[in-house]
């Protein structure tokens, strides 16, 4: 009895935090994509530049707000996620759709706008680009597919017990 | 013989003397801000040793920046001079702010001189300069100036500008983190929106100039040098501000915690 009034108890929190959820998954997914393209491609495999020649002056811009949002977004998302789960509004498959579409938009934007029409850089200087471009791209759209299923079957929270 | 021994000798003095005439007012604060602890200890609860602690490793960065072997190299290695930039314009301003130092002036002084205190903090410009889009303009506009146009050349050639530019620097960041995190007490207070949009406006600043160095090498600069200054700016400044926003997010995270009708809690918790 008493967990059954706990769940409920859960569960009305839940409902009154979804969009909160999704942001906080949303800005923790830039955050993480953002910081693992700058661990991983700049940092260990040295594929990406810290400054390629034909950056145009947009893609200098671009490339500057989005790392300093995604640096913050990152370190915020995650104290958003402090903040739901102490008030109990936590709920993680919500959350984790967030982070997939967050982390999806994030990488498509970089792989079409920032790396393709801004030209800030390539994903590897090889001659087969478009090999890495495709791979980018397909991951970053299933990212965004699955997470948007996610919210989608999150969306309600009524719907859920049947 | 004689001609080149004057001629190292003033050199020595030319770079002495700025060293010397940023140090002071940093030495002076630091005195002073011992003093309003041994003062205030005698007549209020403890002032806490993590502030004063603060105090004296912002300080120790100012100086390391400012005198000795980095400030030395800082004038024909552009990396030494970002690194120094780094220490004096984002470090250690962040290291003071922590240490509280208008809250501990407040306690020390007497009664109507910290009332003057505080309606001078209430006064137009103080209103005005502490609007955090205003500090961050005068923080990374500053940088833009200097790193773009002819001034950073110009900085090594005369001392006054030597100076100004130095001071403006450390002032702009302290005054920057300050309105930030408000961590000492400050009229006409902005929301926590308002300032992580400020924030991340002035981190994007500081980025893209990072890496606008790393193309267009400042007057004077060689090309490695600006390159390998670029990016110590762009890492170096992501390091430093992690911590800020890590402490915007944390006063929020407190600020926001709920508060519930005693009655409510105490039968929530059972």
């Amino acid at each position: 009895m008493a967990a059954k009034v706990e769940s409920d108890n859960v569960d009305s929190h839940r409902s009154g935090y979804l969009s909160k959820n999704v942001w906080s998954g949303f800005l923790f997914g830039v955050g993480f994509i953002a910081f693992f393209d700058e661990a991983v491609f700049h940092q260990l495999l040295h594929w990406h530049h810290f400054y390629d020649k034909s950056t145009t002056a947009m893609g200098l811009v671009s490339d500057g707000f989005f790392h300093a949002f995604s640096w913050f977004a990152t370190i915020g998302g995650l104290f958003m996620l402090a903040d739901l789960r102490r008030k109990q509004g936590f709920w993680p498959a919500r959350w984790w759709g967030g982070v997939l579409l967050g982390a999806g938009g994030f990488q498509l934007y970089d792989g079409i706008i920032q790396h393709k029409m801004m030209r800030i850089h390539q994903i590897r200087y090889v001659e087969n680009i478009i090999v890495y471009d495709m791979i980018w791209n397909l991951t970053a759209l299933a990212m965004i597919l699955v997470g948007g299923i996610l919210l989608m079957r999150t969306r309600n929270k009524r719907e859920r017990p049947s | 013989m004689m001609g080149s021994d004057i001629c190292y000798a003033g050199e020595q003095l030319s770079k002495a003397a700025p060293q010397v005439l940023l140090a002071l007012p940093f030495l002076f604060a630091l005195c002073l801000y011992l003093a309003a602890v041994a003062v205030s200890n005698r007549y209020r609860r403890k002032w806490p040793y993590f502030r004063t602690a603060c105090w004296v490793a912002g300080i120790s960065l100012v100086l390391s920046s400012v005198t000795g072997p980095l400030a030395a190299r800082a004038h024909v290695d552009f990396t030494a001079h970002m690194a120094g930039h780094l220490l004096l314009g984002m470090a250690a301003p962040l290291l003071l702010v922590m240490a509280a130092p208008v809250t501990l002036i407040l306690r020390t002084l007497p009664t109507g001189a910290a009332r003057t205190l505080a309606r001078l903090l209430k006064s137009k410009p103080i209103r005005f300069l502490s609007d955090p889009a205003v500090a961050a303009l005068l923080n990374v506009g500053g940088l833009w100036v200097l790193y773009t146009t002819e001034l950073y050349r110009a900085m090594h050639e005369s001392l006054f500008l030597h100076l100004f530019i130095h001071f403006h620097v450390f002032l702009a960041g302290y005054l920057f983190t300050a309105v930030i995190l408000y961590i000492d007490p400050i009229p006409h207070q902005k929301s926590f929106l308002y300032r992580t949009l400020v924030l991340i406006l002035a981190l994007a600043g500081h980025g893209i100039l990072s890496k606008y160095i790393y193309a267009h090498p400042p007057a004077g600069v060689a090309e490695a040098q600006a390159k390998m200054g670029g990016v110590f700016m762009y890492y170096g400044g992501d390091a430093i501000d992690m911590i800020l926003v890590f402490l915007l997010c944390l006063y929020w995270y407190r600020s926001a915690r709920p508060r519930k009708p005693l009655g409510e809690s105490v039968s929530k918790t059972v």
